[in-house]
């Protein structure tokens, strides 16, 4: 049991360098869908509601798990949706593309 | 299906949400990456649907379909501009989740009597953040949303009581660790938890949201890394743990942005306007109105315009408007760029959405850092609906309370026209000395109804 949790304390520090290392690479253009992704991606914890609400033990824990599963299964389908919408958003110029791809610094030459 | 196989399929679904997150770093990439993380939930969902656990699936189902039926227009049918009451809620129902299983667990665990220091720590843990993230995002929202008032509700002592709320939860926790099966104990954390989030987003006004949002992003996170610690499950520590740190990262760009030390923002000194005592020390100078038909000859003859769009242009709902005048000019042949504040809008990263929204392409919206250095070469740039975060005394004068903030140096500009509803002051009471200035015209009137004039004066130009 010890050990295990030790385990976890380092799975949980290795997850916290990656997340720090990808999370500042994202520009804050896309920092809302960051917010919507990562709220998308927590829902995760849905696997923990589905356990207690079909694990039958106690009524009120059976209870307690379908509104859970209701609650994370909300945060799943919408965030997803929702990221994606956003996403979809984004738009290059067009002229741009065929033009130089990762060109932002230069200002005087983008304008068509 | 064995344990092993529902683990890999974790380890697969984890391994999809990194990626997720690393595509997010470009705007072309993000969109593919973030439907293999859809993927990867569907797989790590149907893996743990095998759970040994799980002995019936009726109200799993009935769970689900709620679920499903209330996300969908939750994301569909949600405006842009009301992305942060959105993402508050989904805050909400997230911790929600993790609180509800973290009791769930804890019942489970004292009737069956196997309940072990380690576990009920972590549940303590997870129902503590849970709690304070339900009712601190539902009060977010509620601001947001204007259901609550916007405005900072203050009474004396209130750090104070928030402290000591703190404090009895951390003692609960530790009680729980000696005891663990003191049920009463737990009922009581789970009280003062729900109640310190609802005083601790209640001193914070609107305008001060990015940070609390994030913040609680952040709590909702460690939320679920508690959960993975209390029932042995490493996705869950993975997800938690990237959900907490964006959270956390994003609050602390937001307090930068705002001026606003980390340690400020975490012991709710925030919101307390200290604009009350700010010193008129601005210079004293007459602001010179224009007219529309001016303004927009020189925007029609421009070589190089900057876009500055502050809140006021989504709360006048003008950010088609301005997307029209920018392409009109570039139909000139002027180059435009819109220059984006960090705390433009009411969430990190807001202003970009509704931006983008309006058509406006990625590639001009360009972030301060990098536009704060070719205001010097804009002939124009137009200031919408923004004032504090372009106001100059932010680094000149260190009397004015929003000294040290960054600001977007529209000021280097040639020449600045700023479109604005009337001669009141921005958001802290400061004065600006921008709109003093000599080379900037001021352009009154609703927003959205300047940028349509200017548009049709520029059609003529």
């Amino acid at each position: 049991m010890a050990t295990m949790t030790v385990i976890q304390l380092f799975v949980f520090m290795l997850a916290g360098f990656v997340g720090v290392q990808t999370i500042n690479r994202i520009p804050p253009l896309l920092h809302t869908p960051l917010m919507a992704a990562t709220n998308a991606i927590s829902g995760i914890s849905l696997v923990a509601s589905l356990v207690l609400a079909g694990s039958g033990e106690s009524v009120l824990a059976t209870i307690l798990g379908t509104i859970a599963v209701a609650c994370a299964t909300a945060n799943i389908v919408g965030g997803f949706l929702i990221t994606d919408r956003m996403l979809s958003m984004f738009k290059r110029t067009q002229t741009a593309v065929t033009e130089n791809s990762g060109s932002r610094v230069s200002s005087a030459g983008s304008s068509s | 299906m064995s344990e092993i196989l529902i683990q890999l399929a974790y380890l697969l679904a984890a391994f999809l949400f990194i990626t997720a997150l690393r595509a997010l770093s470009r705007p072309d990439s993000a969109r593919r990456g973030m439907q293999l993380a859809a993927f990867g939930m569907a797989v790590a969902i149907m893996a743990t649907l095998f759970q040994a656990r799980i002995v019936s699936y009726e109200w799993i189902v009935v769970g689900a379909a709620v679920g499903a039926i209330a996300g969908y227009p939750l994301s569909l049918w949600v405006p842009m501009t009301a992305m942060p009451q959105r993402i508050a809620l989904s805050h909400a129902f997230g911790a929600l989740a993790a609180t509800l299983v973290g009791i769930g667990e804890y019942i489970i665990g004292f009737s069956g009597g196997t309940l072990v220091r380690s576990t009920v720590a972590a549940l303590g843990l997870e129902v503590f953040f849970g709690g304070v993230t339900v009712t601190g995002s539902l009060m977010a929202f509620g601001k947001l949303q204007e259901i609550l008032p916007g405005r900072p509700v203050i009474f004396r002592g209130q750090n104070a009581i928030n402290a000591l709320l703190f404090a009895a939860c951390c003692f609960c926790v530790v009680w729980l660790i000696v005891f663990p099966t003191h049920v009463v104990i737990f009922s009581v954390m789970v009280a003062l938890a729900v109640l310190l989030g609802v005083l601790f987003v209640l001193p914070i006004g609107g305008a001060d949201m990015p940070v609390v949002v994030s913040l609680l992003n952040s709590y909702a996170g460690l939320a679920a890394v508690a959960t993975g610690f209390a029932i042995d499950n490493n996705i869950l520590i993975i997800v938690g743990a990237l959900d907490g740190l964006s959270g956390l990262i994003l609050a602390i760009a937001m307090s930068k942005a705002m001026n606003r030390s980390f340690a400020n923002v975490l012991f709710g000194a925030f919101g307390s306007t200290q604009a009350a005592t700010a010193v008129e020390t601005a210079a004293a100078g007459e602001m010179s109105p224009t007219t529309t038909e001016n303004a927009a000859l020189r925007l029609a003859y421009a070589a190089r315009v900057i876009m500055v769009p502050g809140y006021g242009l989504a709360v006048s709902q003008a950010q088609h408007q301005m997307r029209e005048l920018g392409d009109l000019i570039e139909k000139r042949g002027g180059d435009v760029r819109y220059a984006i504040h960090p705390v433009a809008g009411r969430m990190p990263g807001h202003m970009n959405v509704l931006l983008a929204e309006a058509g406006v392409p990625y590639d001009k919206l360009v972030d301060m850092d990098e536009i704060n250095d070719r205001f010097v070469e804009a002939d124009v740039a137009i200031v919408v609906g923004a004032n504090d975060v372009v106001n100059p005394a932010a680094r000149t004068n260190p009397a004015s309370p929003i000294f040290g903030m960054p600001i977007l140096k529209v000021e280097d500009a040639k020449s600045v026209l700023v479109l604005k509803r009337g001669k009141g002051k921005g958001f802290s009471g400061v004065e600006n000395d921008l709109f003093i200035d000599p080379k900037t015209s001021m352009l009154f009137g609703d927003a959205r109804q300047s940028l349509l004039d200017l548009a049709l004066q520029v059609k003529v130009a």
